[in-house]
């Protein structure tokens, strides 16, 4: 019994350090792609020279990997040791410095490099198919039906009507009775009243939500300075979106990114060899001549160093934009929230152009926050509603929403 | 209840124009011009239908134009710590005519648009003041000097260095500054005179210290001044000086005030805190025991209070009120030594050296002052700038660089020093804006706002703040220290200078890199350590070495000791003599004091500050006579107690017009206002006001310039003058003041418990005192618990999650304003200008009522600060018929500007009067220029539309909107701060702090503000926040404002204990 109880959180340690090992290599593993996309593929290809050298065979050129961890840590300590690839290399790239990498842990950078290993010496542009979640359209539009439905009752309401008032005529008739002059229904009043009844209700129906509407703009799709496709960068090339829009997990603007983001790639990147590419009108884009435009705005020659001070910012036609007396948060919805960019934004992977999706109404704002739930158990900042808590484990409400913490008040968004 | 609290004279007497004023706060009409031309106007149905067709067809058409084309423009290349939409913080100082303030600049997009303390200042704790909170509108100021200029042309910089660098040299250069205690530019100083032979630096200080530098060079012989601990003073005697408003450094002098007022429920105890002066002063209002005296009996009372102690000199004082104030503080000051602390205001020599004896003789050298750190923000002598008046006459002065100093504005005589002015060959002016001096200058070259430099300051020996910029400059102008720099022909240019020089102190880069980051160095024996020749002490070293004559040398750092002085007691007699035979009172005395907004004249481009009610007065936008009740009675027969002459002097803000001639220096017209505490002998005037267009359209033609009333003795500018006639004129002319509106009384709630006061014996005798009083109110509901759910006929909500609250301190309240500005500034508040002030249409968020009670010629004053009460059962909520106003989940009441359609029945029924109505369009909220200047509304003041300009509107809040005309606003609790701290919180996924451990994810503008902490704020939900503790911890001191209404506030208070011996009237009957 003693040696059991002794033995038993051994065994228990044991296993759980085997699973944690187990886990943690496999997310190392997985890490280093990511790790990779972040933080090297800036300057860096696998199979092809870009700002810095292409990284396919590193582990071969250098003599250990604590080398290279060193180089990634900080490079001009290892120029400064004398180390003659390392100093080959600086002179190489023009005496240019690797941005140094002291945040990446040596697990890190071994994670980087087991990706460059495993990763593919072609670049096939393979291309992914893109998930377009098939939007299950069982539940679609069914307002066709139901006005089909009506129409067709009402024809048969005004036919039966029609039909009542013969039988009437012909009893009548029959009965003696004297019968009024019969009335054509375009002059019987009660016709015209529910006549202009209904033309005054859908009139005013349509003028409402025209006027409701009125400063509204889904649907816009302006034409840019620069045709650029969302569905070629993260569809196609799946670029995550906060590559370019940094801003989106910390404050209210996702940010447009600027242009020394967008030469971040298209330094390297300089035609487009996709498929066709087709904006808004049908007409077809020539992709490459849309990069010529960027080398414009950044005032870069292809084969020559690029100096970022000579950029010019590219304006581009603002599309989703609230009223000043509204605020709104990215990284609130995005970050604390971990709503989906395509929840408002619709399918991005899919547009050439892009185009605002949602109404961005109050109307639309409002019935989200009432029917999305919130991070209750994952947010440690609502641990101090403890009377949800309560109730969750009560079975009194089995979630909670952005309502129940105050998501329909008023001063939410207008303040 | 029958202690009588009162915020004008007609509710003290309770006069029919008080009970009007009382009914309705919104007493004038309706602002339409209604005549015969209107009413007979030949409109017709058939063309009000015409009209009516053709507005909606036009509007219809208009609105279905296309949306306008909006261009989205990120940058070209984003640096790595700039995300859109998010602040950044750098820390940086705040420096204005030698005092210091260390500070955090809140920069959003580039653009600072808030100032706030920085907590890791060990002298002022993250404290501010109005000034310093209003100082981030001068760097917007559209009366900023954009560009370099001689004789008023622009020239370029290049070409403006090379006219002066050819003009210097031969003829000795001076250097004429405010305080300068920078040890860089101290530094880069003697490196420039060093070039040019002869030559010498001036510190010149509008706000004179001589008194108290010569005295303690007689005393301690030192020139300089030592740290004033305030919260080790268990009793302090202030002789006319306002340490809490204006007095040295009175950020730090508030929050160690503060330390000593703060009261322990186990066990209470507290400082106490006499003052004796002539005229109603900040500090004078907080204080526990306050005596009047006229000015010229300053000296005498300093030397009685040393005549009770130490039986030297003789007590020459007849008042018997006073002579028992005296002798009832000296016994206070003598049974506490060692914890005693006396200061003094006044600017003469005899009567320091007479305070420095007491503070001897309380053996305060060691305990309450320390003179092992010195304080550096003054260091001018008169005497010294008088020589160089003399010199520049005599054609000894080759060429005058002015920095920081405005004596064409500020020198008793002035004249003397302009005529002068007109005999040096070479005038250079660094002053950022076309001050009364530059405007005498050949050669300008404005310095840069201190949010656009580098540069450090030791406001304290061994203590340094550091200044980075937190914006590029915005115009043409350079840092002063460069052309220094540049014109003693050293490479660096400043920035570079400043970096080396700290660098090498402080050893390494990263060692100087985060002390900039965290603003401060504090530890002189780092400082000193890496100082060969000991640089921290280059202020007081320059003082010290200072010849009397005015003919000071280059500045040659010495090392001075920073051991405690030795008091030597040689020159006393010398000085109880002097004092004895000192100008004897006269009929009439006049004190220039300076108002805790505008000081000097520094803060009188500013509309923030000059909107700000003067804490006393509650008057905007003027300087005016103060005088006293019995002097109204006097000289203008106006008697208080009676109701008529009561309503015809107050009713109305046209004030008669006064002229005062001061024997031998000239006369004044300027309007008067009584003010209760004034000494009958004596009125007061502010300093500071009366400039020109020249300085901008704000401060244009507000005030009248009272410098050329004060006299320079040849040792020391005299801030007092005798031998005054004040005579009655027929004109009138308007102040606007804010203490005629904004009051409330009815059956259920008097003004006595908006507000709760009671002395320290009171307290210790019966602590249940208040707590009783609320039990016994909410008896009839079933108790205190159970009276929020019994009390009302509504429904009980549930508070799930936050609850914000808020407590106010009353008794760490001193009154000085810095939340009311910093309110304005975090939450776009406008400006209305004195016209609307007039008309009862100020804006404050948050305003802090001053209620006088007791004696109408030496009343006691409490100082109340009142913003919207978030009541959880408003009664403004509940007569919106629009919806406009209503309650949040969490606690706050919150307004929907869009909703509002301003039926202003909010506000009527608003028992705290918080609630303020938009009667312009104030902010350029309207896209119609014109409703500016609408003559509905009547035409806007300049400051209104200079408030509207677009630099000045670079300093607005982006996270909240500015509010057009029509709607009603009032404080929201910082609603934008609140969000953000969720954000906050949610991001790295806890819970929120509220001032557990003094962590803080949400503190509002008012008190991340207050220099003395009498603020807190936070969830009430949560048991450990700071808001909950205190209330708990202080349970018997809390109440809320008109509790008996059931409002149910989220505000509450901590009552005003004072620490005097005879009981108040304040008695609850039974």
């Amino acid at each position: 019994m003693l040696k059991l109880r002794r033995i038993a959180p051994i065994k228990i340690f044991t296993l759980l350090f085997l699973v944690g090992i187990t886990f943690s290599k496999k997310s190392s593993a997985q890490d280093g792609h990511a790790l990779f996309m972040a933080n090297c593929a800036s300057c860096h290809k696998v199979d092809q020279k870009l700002v810095g050298p292409a990284l396919a065979g590193v582990e071969s050129r250098w003599p250990s990997r604590d080398k290279i961890h060193a180089w990634v840590h900080n490079s001009s300590a290892v120029i400064k040791s004398g180390d003659p690839y390392a100093v080959s290399l600086f002179n190489e790239f023009n005496k240019t410095q690797m941005t140094p990498f002291p945040q990446l842990s040596d697990k890190d950078i071994d994670a980087i490099l087991d990706y460059i290993k495993s990763a593919p010496t072609t670049t096939a542009a393979t291309a992914t198919t893109a998930t377009g979640t098939a939007t299950t359209e069982e539940n679609g539009d069914k307002s066709l039906l139901f006005g089909i439905l009506t129409l067709i009752l009402a024809i048969v309401a005004f036919t039966l009507l029609q039909i009542n008032a013969n039988l009437k005529k012909m009893a009548d008739d029959k009965e003696g009775v004297p019968a009024h002059e019969p009335i054509p229904f375009w002059r019987n009043k009660t016709y015209i009243t529910f006549g202009t009844l209904i033309i005054f209700l859908i009139g005013g129906y349509f003028v409402t939500q025209g006027a409701i509407g009125l400063g509204r703009q889904q649907k816009y799709e302006p034409k840019q300075p620069i045709f650029f496709s969302h569905k070629v960068h993260p569809g196609i090339n799946q670029i995550n979106c906060q590559y370019c829009h940094v801003g989106v997990y910390q404050g209210k603007q996702a940010t447009i990114p600027s242009v020394n983001i967008c030469m971040n790639c298209h330094m390297a990147i300089n035609e487009y060899k996709g498929e066709k590419l087709v904006d808004g009108d049908g007409n077809e884009v020539n992709g490459t001549a849309e990069i010529q435009k960027l080398y414009k705005y950044a005032g870069f020659e292809p084969g020559k160093p690029w100096d970022a001070s000579k950029a010019k910012p590219i304006a581009w036609v603002r599309i989703h934009d609230l009223p000043d007396f509204v605020y709104f948060n990215h990284a609130q919805h995005v970050n604390a929230g971990r709503v989906q960019c395509q929840t408002c934004h619709g399918e991005v992977t899919s547009y050439n152009e892009m185009f605002q999706f949602a109404p961005l109404s109050m109307g639309w704002c409002i019935n989200c926050h009432r029917s999305t739930k919130v991070q209750f158990e994952n947010n440690g900042f609502y641990s101090m509603y403890e009377k949800y808590k309560e109730d969750i484990k009560n079975h009194k409400m089995d979630s909670v929403t952005v309502k129940d913490i105050g998501g329909t008040d008023c001063q939410k968004c207008h303040y | 209840m029958d202690k009588k609290y009162w915020q004008n004279f007609g509710q003290r007497n309770n006069t029919e124009a008080s009970k009007k004023a009382a009914a309705d706060e919104f007493r004038e009409d309706l602002p339409f011009e209604v005549d015969d031309k209107l009413l007979k106007a030949p409109t017709q149905r058939r063309d009000f239908l015409k009209y009516l067709g053709f507005s909606t067809t036009a509007a219809l058409i208009a609105a279905s134009c296309e949306v306008p084309v909006r261009k989205s423009i990120p940058f070209a290349n984003k640096p790595e710590d700039i995300v859109p939409g998010v602040a950044n913080y750098y820390a940086t100082t705040y420096v204005q005519d030698g005092e210091a303030i260390s500070i955090v600049a809140k920069v959003r997009d580039g653009r600072p648009i808030k100032i706030e303390g920085n907590t890791l200042s060990p002298v002022t704790k993250g404290g501010t003041s109005a000034k310093v909170q209003a100082s981030i509108l001068s760097l917007y100021d559209t009366a900023r000097l954009r560009f370099p200029t001689i004789d008023g042309k622009e020239v370029t910089l290049a070409y403006i260095d090379q006219a002066i660098s050819g003009a210097l040299g031969g003829a000795p250069v001076v250097l004429l500054t405010s305080t300068i205690n920078s040890p860089t530019t101290l530094e880069a100083i003697n490196q420039f005179l060093g070039k040019f032979p002869g030559s010498r630096h001036v510190m010149y200080d509008a706000d004179s210290y001589t008194g108290l530098l010569l005295a303690n060079q007689a005393s301690y012989g030192r020139k300089a001044i030592p740290s004033y601990a305030f919260d080790k003073a268990k009793v302090i005697v202030s002789i006319g000086a306002d340490f809490l408003g204006t007095w040295l450094s009175p950020v730090e002098y508030a929050s160690l005030y503060a330390v000593g007022r703060k009261i322990d429920e186990k066990n209470p105890a507290m400082s106490r805190h006499f003052q004796f002066e002539s005229l109603l002063s900040l500090t004078g209002a907080n204080a526990d025991e306050r005596y009047i005296h006229k000015p010229s009996e300053t000296g005498a009372v300093a030397v009685a209070l040393l005549n009770a102690i130490t039986g030297q000199g003789a007590s020459n004082i007849n008042d018997a009120k006073l002579k028992a104030g005296i002798a009832k503080a000296a016994a206070e000051l003598s049974a506490n030594k060692g914890n005693a602390l006396v200061v003094c205001g006044s600017n003469h020599p005899n009567i320091q050296q007479v305070v420095n004896a007491i503070n001897n003789a309380l053996s305060a050298d060691g305990n309450t002052i320390n003179w092992s750190s010195l304080n550096k923000s003054k260091a001018g002598v008169d005497a010294d700038f008088a020589a160089l008046i003399n010199d520049m006459n005599a054609g000894r002065v080759g060429a005058l660089l002015v920095y920081g100093a405005n004596p064409a504005y500020t020198w008793s005589n002035a004249k003397a020093f302009t005529d002068a002015l007109k005999k040096v060959k070479v005038t250079v002016s660094f002053n950022p804006k076309n001050d009364e001096t530059t405007q005498l200058c050949k050669y300008v070259i404005p310095d840069h706002h201190f949010l656009e430099s580098w540069g450090d300051a030791e406001p304290k020996s061994g203590f340094i703040s550091l200044m980075q910029p937190t914006i590029n400059p915005l115009f043409k102008t350079r840092q002063w220290q460069d052309s220094l720099l540049k014109w003693s022909g050293a490479a660096p240019d400043y920035h570079t200078f400043f970096q080396n020089y700290w660098t090498g102190k402080l050893g390494n880069e990263e060692a100087f890199d985060s002390a900039l980051e965290n603003g401060i160095i504090n530890n002189s024996t780092a400082i000193s350590a890496g100082a060969s020749h000991g640089v921290n002490n280059a202020g007081s070293a320059s003082v010290d070495t200072t010849a009397a004559s005015g003919n000071r040398p280059i500045v040659t750092p010495t090392t001075t000791t920073n051991a405690g002085a030795s008091y030597n007691n040689g020159s006393l007699n010398t000085a109880l003599t002097a004092i004895n035979n000192s100008a004897k009172s006269t009929a009439i005395e006049l004190v220039f004091y300076k108002k805790v907004g505008i000081g000097c004249g520094e803060g009188s481009g500013n509309p923030w500050l000059h909107e700000l009610p003067d804490p006393v007065s509650r008057a905007t936008w003027d300087n005016y006579v103060m005088i006293s009740p019995a002097m109204a009675k006097s000289l203008l027969d106006i008697d208080l107690n009676s109701d008529f002459q009561t309503d015809n002097y107050e009713v109305h803000p046209a004030k008669r017009v006064l002229k005062v001639t001061v024997n031998g220096k000239g006369s004044v017209l300027l309007p008067f206002l009584i003010i209760p505490g004034t000494h009958p002998n004596t009125i007061g005037i502010a300093l500071g006001y009366g400039r020109t267009a020249k300085l901008g359209k704000v401060s244009e033609n507000v005030g009248k310039d009272v410098y050329p009333l004060v006299s320079f003795n040849g040792t020391f500018v005299d801030y007092t003058a005798l031998n005054v006639t004040v005579e009655k004129t027929n004109d009138e002319f308007d102040v606007a003041q804010l203490q005629t509106h904004s009051s409330y009384d009815t059956s259920m709630g008097l003004r006595t418990d908006v507000m709760k006061e009671l002395t320290l014996n009171d307290f210790k005798k019966d602590p249940e005192e208040i707590l009783d009083d609320r039990e016994k109110e909410a008896k009839p509901y079933g108790g205190l618990p159970a009276y929020e759910k019994q009390g009302t006929i509504y429904p009980y909500y549930d508070k799930p999650g936050i609850h914000w609250g808020m407590n106010v301190d009353l008794n760490s309240c001193i009154g000085c304003g810095a939340c009311v500005v910093a309110c304005h500034l975090e939450n776009n508040v406008p400006i209305v200008g004195k016209s609307e002030i007039k008309r009862f249409h100020d804006m404050h968020w948050l305003r802090i009522d001053r209620y006088f009670s007791g004696d109408l010629e030496n009343p006691t004053v409490v100082f109340q600060p009142l913003m919207c009460q978030h009541c959880d059962n408003a009664p403004c909520e509940n007569v919106c018929p629009v919806s406009a106003t209503n309650h949040s989940s969490e606690g706050i009441n919150q307004m929907a500007y869009n909703r509002c359609v301003g039926t202003k029945y909010c506000a009527n029924n608003c028992p705290y009067k918080v609630r303020r109505f938009n009667w312009a369009d104030y902010t350029g909220a309207d896209s119609f220029p014109d409703n500016q200047n609408f003559s509905g509304v009547g035409k806007l003041d300049p400051a209104v539309h200079v408030m509207n300009d677009d630099l000045t509107r670079m300093v607005l809040n982006p996270d909240v909107v500015v509010r057009s005309r029509g709607v009603m606003e009032k404080c929201s609790f910082c609603v934008q701060r609140c969000q953000d701290g969720k954000l906050k919180a949610k991001k790295e996924s806890r819970p929120l702090k509220s001032g557990e451990n003094n962590e803080w994810d949400v503190q509002t503008a008012c008190q991340q503000a207050c220099p003395t902490n009498a603020i807190v704020f936070g969830n009430a939900n949560d048991n450990n926040s700071a808001v909950t503790q205190m209330r708990v911890n202080n349970k018997l001191r809390t109440f809320h404002s008109l509790e008996q209404l059931h409002t149910l506030p989220n505000v509450s208070y901590l009552a005003k204990v004072r620490n005097r011996d005879e009981e108040m009237e304040y008695r609850h009957e039974g």
